[in-house]
């Protein structure tokens, strides 16, 4: 079976939605990692580094505008219909979402610099105790976005629906707990704030990701499951495997 | 496996469309080739309209020994622009030239199955095609005035179906056929030249004011713009949407993207099959057959 971009009689048109395609997957691997350095900015305490990667945002913004010319340009010299059309539109929503998770992933280095960058007290060691653990859980959330969308896996798409409710609730679970230092010592209350804005970026990341995965649905089937029940869409598209 | 649905979605659709009076599925399958593929050309979509001026069922073409048309059974509703699209020799235009009994002149066409215009057959012996063509008209993808005044080219339908008592009454139908086609302002003052002397765009406005003037209900168009530029092309498009509020159109085309901006629905035909019928939105945004999306984005090999 022949890749859902390929086929036209037009070869440069192939080669123009493969691109595209790609340049989805290019910039999901990009904030990925901008994410992964923000994380470890904050588990080294390193205030510079955090600075450096809230400044290769840019980057990210750049490829976000590239993405865009390219996607003008094809719909002006190509028309495209049908899947080809799912495939623009898709393409299009997704980089938009994932220029987004690059601002969250600059949130997460900027709160590096706002806990460790003055010479202020440093925080409780406890604040961040889920913040790792849910900054992993949403790294694996957009490579298995990546992963469904570089194959057009709906099996992979629907785990990031499903997985997405896991997300929340670890969400809340942790300003939960966040909210218990808090009444333990209220000197604690400046740290949870900006600890809260981080984890709020994180549970941000998990939503994009989300979308992104209904975008893939959508291009594969034609459906807009966009204000869809989570529930009816496991069982509709999570029969496969 | 539930990756990519592009060959197990397109699975078919009961023919739910089926209308009541439509003829029985059973009889045609019989006579039906047999092949595996068969069930791949069975239509997907409704071909039926809720408000039908045409309704085709089970039309059958052969010419000769080809059997250029199989079981094509599809509704023209009323105030509708439905688009027929498909590659070169899949029977679209044939399927057209239908309608209005075009075919009956050529040898060895035969054809089988019912046409009903308002209910009553089109194919029955007892109908007479001269009206026919009136109610049912036709323009086509070269511009053929007659070698005739402009005023000439669209009084002649109205006199010789006796649709004017006077010469006031022809010089009225005239003009608002003219208005209609969007030719009058440009014409007025020149009534009496040759039709033949205006521009491609022109002569195929004036062609269409012909049509008008017999006060058809359907009106069929076999690529009507393929001689003309883009400009031309935009006005007859135009056109065709004003229409629309008076007559049916059904138009030929080998351009998808004239088919998506002028039809409300759009039948894909495939080698004598009519293989799907819907919205023309839905059809250009997600086909549900395979053979359809192929050919839409260029990909029918």
């Amino acid at each position: 079976m022949s890749k859902p971009t390929e086929g036209h009689i037009v070869k440069r048109f192939d080669d123009q939605l493969t691109h595209l395609h790609g340049l989805v997957l290019e910039m999901g691997r990009m904030v990925v990692e901008q994410l992964r350095r923000a994380l470890d900015t904050l588990d080294a305490e390193d205030a510079e580094a955090a600075r450096e990667v809230a400044e290769r945002d840019q980057e990210v913004n750049r490829l976000d505008n590239r993405v865009d010319d390219e996607l003008v340009r094809v719909l002006a010299m190509r028309a495209p219909v049908a899947r080809d059309l799912r495939e623009v539109m898709a393409v299009a929503k997704s980089v938009t979402d994932l220029e987004r998770v690059g601002d969250e992933a600059r949130r997460v280095a900027q709160l590096t610099q706002r806990l460790y960058g003055n010479s202020g007290s440093s925080p409780n060691p406890g604040l961040l105790r889920d913040f790792f653990e849910l900054g992993q859980d949403v790294i694996a959330a957009l490579e298995t976005t990546l992963r469904a969308f570089e194959s057009l896996d709906l099996d992979l798409a629907v785990e990031v629906l499903h997985n997405d409710e896991a997300l929340d609730g670890e969400f809340q679970a942790a300003l939960r707990r966040l909210s218990t230092y808090i009444m333990e010592d209220h000197r604690n209350v400046g740290h949870v704030v900006e600890v809260v804005l981080g984890l709020r970026a994180l549970d941000r990341i998990g939503a994009h990701a989300k979308n992104i995965a209904g975008y893939i649905i959508y291009l594969a089937t034609g459906r807009d499951v966009r204000h869809v029940p989570t529930g009816s869409l496991i069982e509709e598209f999570g029969t496969g495997g | 496996m539930n990756s990519i649905p592009y060959e197990a979605e397109t699975g078919m659709v009961e023919r739910e469309g089926m209308a009541a009076g439509a003829a029985q599925p059973g009889e045609a399958e019989a006579g039906r080739d047999a092949s595996p593929k068969a069930e791949d050309r069975r239509t997907v979509g409704d071909y039926t309209h809720p408000s039908a001026v045409m309704e085709c069922r089970e039309v059958n073409v052969h010419y000769g020994d080809k059997h250029a048309i199989h079981d094509v059974s599809l509704d023209v509703g009323a105030n509708e622009v439905i688009a027929m699209i498909g590659p070169s020799g899949c029977g679209k235009s044939t399927f057209l030239r239908c309608l209005n009994r075009m075919n009956d002149t050529i040898d060895g066409c035969r054809v089988s199955g019912s046409i009903r215009l308002d209910g009553q057959d089109i194919y029955d012996r007892k109908t007479d095609v001269v009206p026919l063509r009136a109610r049912v008209g036709m323009v086509f993808q070269k511009p053929n005035p007659f070698p005739k005044s402009i005023y000439e080219n669209v009084a002649y339908g109205p006199r010789i179906h006796g649709l004017a008592r006077s010469k006031a009454e022809l010089d009225e139908v005239v003009q608002t056929s003219l208005e209609k086609a969007g030719l009058w302002a440009e014409v007025k003052d020149r009534l009496d030249q040759p039709g033949t002397g205006l521009s491609g765009g022109q002569q195929q406005r004036l062609c269409i004011a012909r049509a008008i003037a017999v006060s058809p209900e359907v009106i069929l168009m076999d690529e009507p713009c393929s001689a003309l530029d883009p400009i031309a092309t935009a006005r007859i498009e135009e056109l065709i949407d004003e229409l629309r509020g008076n007559y049916s159109i059904a138009i030929v085309t080998h351009s998808m993207q004239q088919a998506a901006r002028v039809s409300q629905r759009t039948a894909y035909f495939h080698l004598g099959d009519l293989i799907e019928v819907g919205e023309t939105a839905d059809i250009f945004t997600n086909p549900r057959h395979r053979l359809t999306e192929d050919y839409i984005t260029g990909r029918f090999g």
